[in-house]
């Protein structure tokens, strides 16, 4: 037998069926295995791709990367419908089933904190763009300029301009982000995502995540909604629920009894 | 469980997200477990400079080819130096174009100069 154990989450034992025509990571469907009362959701992956060299190589190619972290986030998506996975970073992968289980075993009591702290909770992203109409001043007009001088007038009315705008969308994803802080459990900063790559129009001002109890969700997401528009120029974007992984880490209190969860950033 | 979409298209379809929200996800948090495959995603330098500015757009990071990280000023220090040579250059070509044709008294026009004129003026 050469296949490796791709493991996508931990989690307590759960009742409901998984959905039945999940696959996984390489295309196997994931399976529990359970350990304790923790159960590791794990599917078998080929040697091939999945051993040190060749997953290394993998890393680095965006379309093996994109199939691979959707297939990921499938299976998390699908447990997140019947309990709240604990999810794992991609590419945690083991030899075989008592590999997993020696982890699961190692950190056991890390695992059921977290698994506490998280029951029940989804993540909500929000992130606020400034849009680009108010970013980028209308260039340098040709016509209009006339000399050396006009033109540095014009760049430092430009940069005026720019700076007010930064300092709007900064006031801005502030304020919101107090705002939501206040409707939710927790929370984190993110960087914001670069523009110049993405397809996304304006400029991440703002990327975060909140921890929010399942129930309240509605709310939190009406909340959002709510200042949708409250700001012309700027754009706020919500996606979710996710699984809470932004809030997987275990908590720095928690680290000191657990010696190995100390790599997790 | 599903909840009402209430995310503008084309930023999510149905409350989900799009690849940049899912590989920053997946890539970027989420738990870090060593596993028998000793791969920690930190160590492959290439993989977290992209994490962090990750993309939105795959295609696009691919037509910039892999080393479009080092032209982006907030992750380079060079590329930032970069980037104030190449807007000082720019300024001098646009003042050189437009002081064209004129009677040049100053051999060299340069920025400060630029400035210190437009102040006397």
């Amino acid at each position: 037998m050469t296949g490796l154990r791709y493991v996508y989450a931990v989690c307590r034992p759960f009742d409901a069926p998984l959905q039945s025509q999940i696959t996984g990571v390489g295309g196997a469907p994931p399976r529990l295995l359970r350990h304790h009362d923790l159960i590791a959701v794990v599917s078998e992956v080929p040697e091939r791709d999945f051993a040190e060299q060749p997953l290394r190589a993998h890393l680095e190619d965006l379309d093996w990367l994109t199939e691979t972290a959707h297939a990921h986030q499938n299976v998390i998506d699908a447990l997140t419908v019947v309990t709240t996975p604990l999810p794992l970073r991609l590419g945690t992968v083991f030899h075989d089933d008592s590999g997993v289980r020696v982890m699961l075993e190692a950190r056991e009591e890390g695992f059921l904190r977290t698994l506490d702290r998280l029951s029940g909770r989804v993540e909500w992203g929000v992130k606020v763009y400034a849009e680009p109409e108010t970013e980028e001043q209308p260039p340098r007009e040709p016509a209009k300029v006339t000399s050396g001088r006009d033109y540095l007038r014009q760049r430092r009315r430009s940069r005026q301009a720019h700076e007010e705008m930064w300092e709007k969308a900064d006031r801005f994803a502030r304020r919101l982000h107090e705002t939501l802080s206040a409707a939710a459990e927790d929370t984190r900063l993110h960087a914001p995502q670069n523009s110049a790559l993405s397809g996304a129009p304006g400029r991440n001002v703002l990327n975060a995540a909140y921890l929010v109890p399942r129930r309240n969700s509605e709310e939190f997401v009406e909340l959002v909604d709510r200042t949708k528009n409250e700001e012309p120029g700027l754009r706020v974007e919500l996606t979710g629920p996710w699984a809470a992984y932004s809030f997987s880490g275990e908590e720095p209190g928690d680290r000191e009894s657990d010696g190995m969860s100390g790599e997790n950033s | 469980m599903t909840f009402p979409s209430r995310v503008p298209e084309p930023y999510g379809q149905n409350g989900s997200a799009n690849l940049a929200d899912i590989l920053e996800r997946v890539l970027d948090k989420g738990l870090v477990i060593a596993g028998d495959i000793r791969i920690n995603l930190l160590d492959i330098e290439l993989l977290t400079i992209k994490l962090r500015l990750i993309v939105a757009s795959v295609d696009k990071a691919k037509e910039m080819g892999i080393d479009w990280w080092e032209t982006d000023p907030a992750l380079s220090s060079h590329a930032r130096r970069d980037e104030l040579s190449r807007e000082n250059a720019e300024l001098r070509a646009r003042l050189a174009e437009l002081d064209d044709g004129r009677p040049r008294r100053e051999p060299e026009p340069a920025v400060e100069r630029g400035r210190a004129r437009e102040e006397s003026s």
